[in-house]
Order: C-alpha cells, then sequence, then structure tokens
C-alpha cells in the first residue's frame, strides 16, 4: 500500500513547458507515420515466436481462400463466363491491394476502442496529424505475410493468361494495384470515421471492408444487376479491380457498362480519397471525449 | 452442479447486454451471407448439382453458417481461459474450489445461448425471405438439427479449450489461436461447403473434427446426410468426448506445471 506521509511539495513543474520557440514545427505526416509503424514493429518484435505464428496464420488465412476458389473450379470450368486463370487475375489484384492496403491502414480498426476508451484524447493532443496516429496504431509485421500468397497468384494468373501485352494493359495491370490500395485505403478511413458516431458500429464496418474484397475476387456478372450496379456507382468498389481487369483480360462488361468506365480508377481513388479526408476532418471534430 | 449453471447464467447476461453492437453484427452476418449466397449460386447455376446439394441447399446452407458463427463460435480461436491465463488472471480460476474445463465450458454456454438468441434467427430469416431456400417445416430435422448443434458447440468448445491451454506453455494463445481459425474456417465449411470438395480433399474433411461444427449439423437439417442420423451423431459425440478428454489431461499436466507468483 501507499506510504502514508505526505509528499514533499514538488518544487518544480511536473510538466515540461509547452515549447515556447517559435520556430517550432510539428512532425510531417508521413514521416510521423513511418516513425511510429517503426516503433510499433520494435515492439511486435518482442513477441517473436508469436509475431511469426501470427504472420504464418495471415499467409495460410489467404492460401485457404485460394484453396476454396480452386475447390470451386474443381467443380465447374467457368464461373459467370470466366475462367479459373482469369478469375485468379482478379483475385490476385484484389488480394494485393487489399493486402497493402491493410498494411498500410487497417490500424485504424483499433479507433472504435480508444475512443469508448477515451483514449483518443491523447492523439488529439500530440503535435502530430491525428490520421497519421490511428492508421499507424499497433501496426504489426504480420500483414506482410498476406503480400507473398497473392503476389504469387498474381504473377501465375498473369503467366497463364493468353494476354498479349502492350504498353497500356502493363500500366493498367499495375495501377489497378496501386488504385486499389488507394481505394481500399479510403474505404478504412472512411469506414473507421463512423466509430465516431456509433462506437459499437464497428462490425458493421467490415461489411464494406473485408467484405468488399471478398466482393472484387469475383467477376461482377456473379451478382444481381442492382446490386453490381450500387456496387459500382454508390460504392465504388467495381473500380478497385472489376473495370480495369475487364480492359486486361479484353473482355466486354457482362453488365454493358461503357467502356471508359476501365480507365476511370485514377479519377474515382483521387475523389475518395478526397471523400475520406473531409469525412475524416468532419468526424475529428464530431469527437467528444467519454470524459472519465 | 450449481455453480456451473450460475457460471452459466452470468456469462449469458454479460453477452446479452449490447444490443446495438448486435444490431450491428447481425447486418454484418446476414451482408456476407448475401455476398457468399452469389458466389456459391454462380457455383450452382453451371452445375446445378454438387454433392447431393442442389441451388437452394446451398444458399440455405450459407444462411445457417451465417447464423450459427456466434454460437457455435467459429471465429473464435480460443475461450476466455487464453486471455487469462496471458494475463495473470487464471491463477483466480485455480483458486476456485471448481474444475477448470467445467467452469469455462459453462461460461462458453452461456456465451452461446446468447449468441443463438439475438444472432441465429435474423441471418436465416432474412436469407430464406431473399432466395428460395430448402428449410424443412416439419419438426423432426429441427429437433435433429438442435441435438447436433449442441454436440457442434462441444466439439469448437473442445478444440477452442485445448487451443487456451496452450498459453500455459507459450504465455500466450494468439499464435496458435489464429494458425488452428484458419484449419478450422476451411475444413469446417465456412468457406465453402464440404459437400464440393472433391475427392480425397472431401473424404478428409468429412472425416475431421471441424466437419462436426457446420457441415454434420446443417446436414442433419436439410436432410442431405450421406450417413444415418445415429450415424452423425455418433461421429460428433466421438469427437467431443476424445477432444474433451485430451483437454483434461492437459489441464491436470498444467495445473502441475504451473507457479502462481506473489500475493
Amino acid at each position: 500500500m501507499a506510504d502514508l506521509t505526505p509528499a514533499p511539495a514538488p518544487t518544480s513543474p511536473a510538466l515540461p513547458a509547452p515549447p515556447l520557440n517559435p520556430d517550432f514545427t510539428p512532425l510531417p505526416s508521413p514521416a510521423a507515420y513511418l516513425l511510429l509503424t517503426r516503433m510499433w514493429s520494435r515492439a511486435a518484435w518482442q513477441y517473436r515466436a508469436s509475431l511469426l505464428l501470427t504472420g504464418t496464420a495471415q499467409m495460410l488465412s489467404t492460401c485457404l481462400d485460394l484453396a476454396a476458389l480452386l475447390v470451386m473450379y474443381s467443380q465447374v470450368t467457368t464461373l459467370a463466363g470466366f475462367t479459373l486463370p482469369q478469375t485468379l487475375y482478379l483475385y490476385g489484384t484484389t488480394r494485393l491491394a487489399f493486402a497493402l492496403s491493410d498494411l498500410i491502414a487497417s490500424g485504424i480498426e483499433n479507433l472504435s476502442d480508444s475512443i469508448r476508451l477515451g483514449t483518443f484524447d491523447v492523439v488529439l493532443i500530440r503535435p502530430v496529424g491525428t490520421l497519421a496516429q490511428v492508421l499507424a496504431d499497433q501496426f504489426t509485421p504480420k500483414r506482410f505475410g498476406k503480400l507473398i500468397p497473392s503476389t504469387a497468384t498474381l504473377v501465375w494468373a498473369i503467366d497463364t493468361l493468353p494476354i498479349t501485352w502492350t504498353p497500356l494493359k502493363a500500366a493498367i495491370c499495375v495501377g489497378t494495384v496501386l488504385c486499389g490500395t488507394v481505394i481500399y485505403c479510403a474505404l478504412w478511413v472512411l469506414t473507421g470515421s463512423i466509430s465516431f458516431v456509433a462506437t459499437d458500429a464497428r462490425e458493421t464496418a467490415n461489411v464494406i471492408t473485408y467484405g468488399g474484397e471478398l466482393v472484387t475476387e469475383f467477376p461482377f456478372a456473379i451478382y444481381q444487376r442492382p446490386l453490381a450496379l450500387m456496387m459500382t456507382f454508390a460504392i465504388p468498389l467495381a473500380f478497385i479491380t472489376w473495370q480495369p481487369s475487364l480492359y486486361v483480360l479484353g473482355r466486354h462488361d457482362p453488365l454493358g457498362l461503357p467502356d471508359f468506365l476501365r480507365f476511370a480508377p485514377p479519377i474515382v481513388a483521387v475523389l475518395f480519397s478526397a471523400l475520406a479526408a473531409i469525412v475524416w476532418r468532419a468526424a475529428v471534430r464530431h469527437y467528444r471525449s467519454t470524459g472519465s | 452442479m450449481r455453480v456451473y449453471f450460475t457460471a452459466a447464467r452470468l456469462s449469458f447476461r454479460r453477452y446479452i447486454t449490447y444490443r446495438s453492437a448486435t444490431f450491428a453484427g447481425v447486418v454484418t452476418n446476414t451482408a456476407f451471407g448475401f455476398i457468399r449466397a452469389y458466389i456459391l449460386l454462380a457455383m450452382w447455376h453451371e452445375k446445378p448439382q454438387i454433392g447431393n446439394y442442389d441451388a437452394a441447399d446451398a444458399v440455405t446452407y450459407v444462411f445457417l453458417t451465417q447464423g450459427l458463427i456466434t454460437p457455435i463460435g467459429v471465429f473464435l480461436g480460443s475461450t476466455e481461459l487464453g486471455p487469462r491465463i496471458r494475463t495473470g488472471e487464471v491463477a483466480t480460476d485455480l483458486y476456485r474450489p471448481c474444475d477448470l474445463q467445467l467452469w469455462f465450458l459453462a461460461t462458453d454456454l452461456g456465451r452461446a445461448a446468447a449468441g443463438l438468441l439475438l444472432r441465429t434467427i435474423p441471418p436465416i430469416v432474412i436469407g430464406s425471405v431473399a432466395f428460395p431456400t430448402s428449410l424443412p417445416t416439419a419438426p423432426l430435422p429441427w429437433l435433429r438439427f438442435s441435438v447436433s448443434c449442441a454436440l457442434a458447440l462441444l466439439i469448437s468448445f473442445a478444440i477452442r479449450y485445448l487451443v487456451s491451454l496452450t498459453a500455459f506453455w507459450t504465455m500466450d494463445e494468439r499464435g496458435t489461436a489464429s494458425l488452428l481459425l484458419v484449419v478450422a474456417m476451411f475444413f469446417s465449411g465456412m468457406i465453402i461447403p464440404l459437400v464440393a470438395m472433391p475427392g480425397w480433399l472431401g473424404s478428409l474433411a468429412h472425416a475431421l473434427p471441424w466437419s462436426g461444427t457446420l457441415q454434420v449439423p446443417i446436414d442433419t437439417l436439410l436432410g442431405t446426410n450421406t450417413t444415418s442420423f445415429a450415424d452423425a451423431v455418433t461421429f460428433q459425440f466421438l469427437w467431443a468426448a476424445v477432444l474433451l478428454a485430451l483437454g483434461r489431461a492437459l489441464t491436470s499436466a498444467a495445473r502441475h506445471k504451473t507457479v502462481v507468483q506473489g500475493g
């Protein structure tokens, strides 16, 4: 138990004075983000066995999804008119883009807990951008595990598909993964912002993030037309891999949408990121501490 | 015996408290049901009979699994024991004049009952409104289904309890839990029904304990069992008994090994 004798009165203030230096500039967000991820990685590295096991589990979970897809194609030769290598191309680009976004942004999944516990206060008083801190929160290198099987699948699909590569096709293939990563990151931020309004709603965010991943692994022709249109224009899931991949695979859109949509991913990525940034700022302003 | 009943009841009350989180969970389970239903329908569209399932069976299967996720604990890698070993709170559990395994079984039953009440029915009802399904209307299949589900929970608990126990040796059950969860997701039929698995993979999947957590109960309900009801239940019972017995043996080994520090 505590010592009951009164503590001597402090002779100096407990907290250091705030920086009065007029030249003080806060750390720019990207630098802060990298610093924080390095810090969290070092923390995770302390539990090496656990990190290795969870990293392997992340890798295996991607492999098992792949196994499920192979099981499906053991029963049928095409799925909504798409062959195994074509679906694997969709699967590979989706998985790779999602794994990259998961690596970068899934720290935001811890946001609802930190709002509920009131620890988001700490994020607000640090002289670093809020988003950088939230995205880097509890970063763990185990997420690299997902990159290996998804890259391998994509490479295999590209190698197997009879595609006559042009510079434009190659650029769109790389662009699919890059723009897909950006759109997924925007989705992480947008769904994460829900936590400011409804703290308990975290699970609903999974429909858009993990559900969005599952949806885009398959040709959109398997969904009913209204649903597919909603996932094109309401939530831009179709622009992650489906639309640009139609160009690379040289296919007509089974939904009959105009061809120029295939080149829309960069624009969608920019617009959607801007939307995510606006929503994030509004959401942070909406934050009221639990105040305990 | 009464103490376990009280533990189950209190655990039930703990899990039934968060209503808005439940609503979010139901929305999520149902939405994923729709995605998975469309994926399987695309497959059954190409081949109308896979295993002994037609398209309606496949869709029913999807929504039943979505409804059973929470009560059976499909996504739970471990039990409440796991984190308690990690944090050292297990010292209190070992101090109680109760059987450790029965105690956590009781709390898990309470958790499952709350899950069954809150999260099982909505996805199944919404799914059968949106799609043609093959849910039976006679009472007997539902009775058999509930017996089979109870055994499914026992198998699921027994596996998760074993995973939790590994924390006595590794200090952190999360690594083991996440690895075994991947295996469980695949072999329980959560990702794809086991009936769609070809040849040796299908035989292997049907023989492993995880098939007893989702595929077997659902087959008893849909009447798509390849064996009789008695055989299906015996299969589940045997796996539950073996895994629970293994859990008991490991519990006593852990008890002899564990040193509770401090005071």
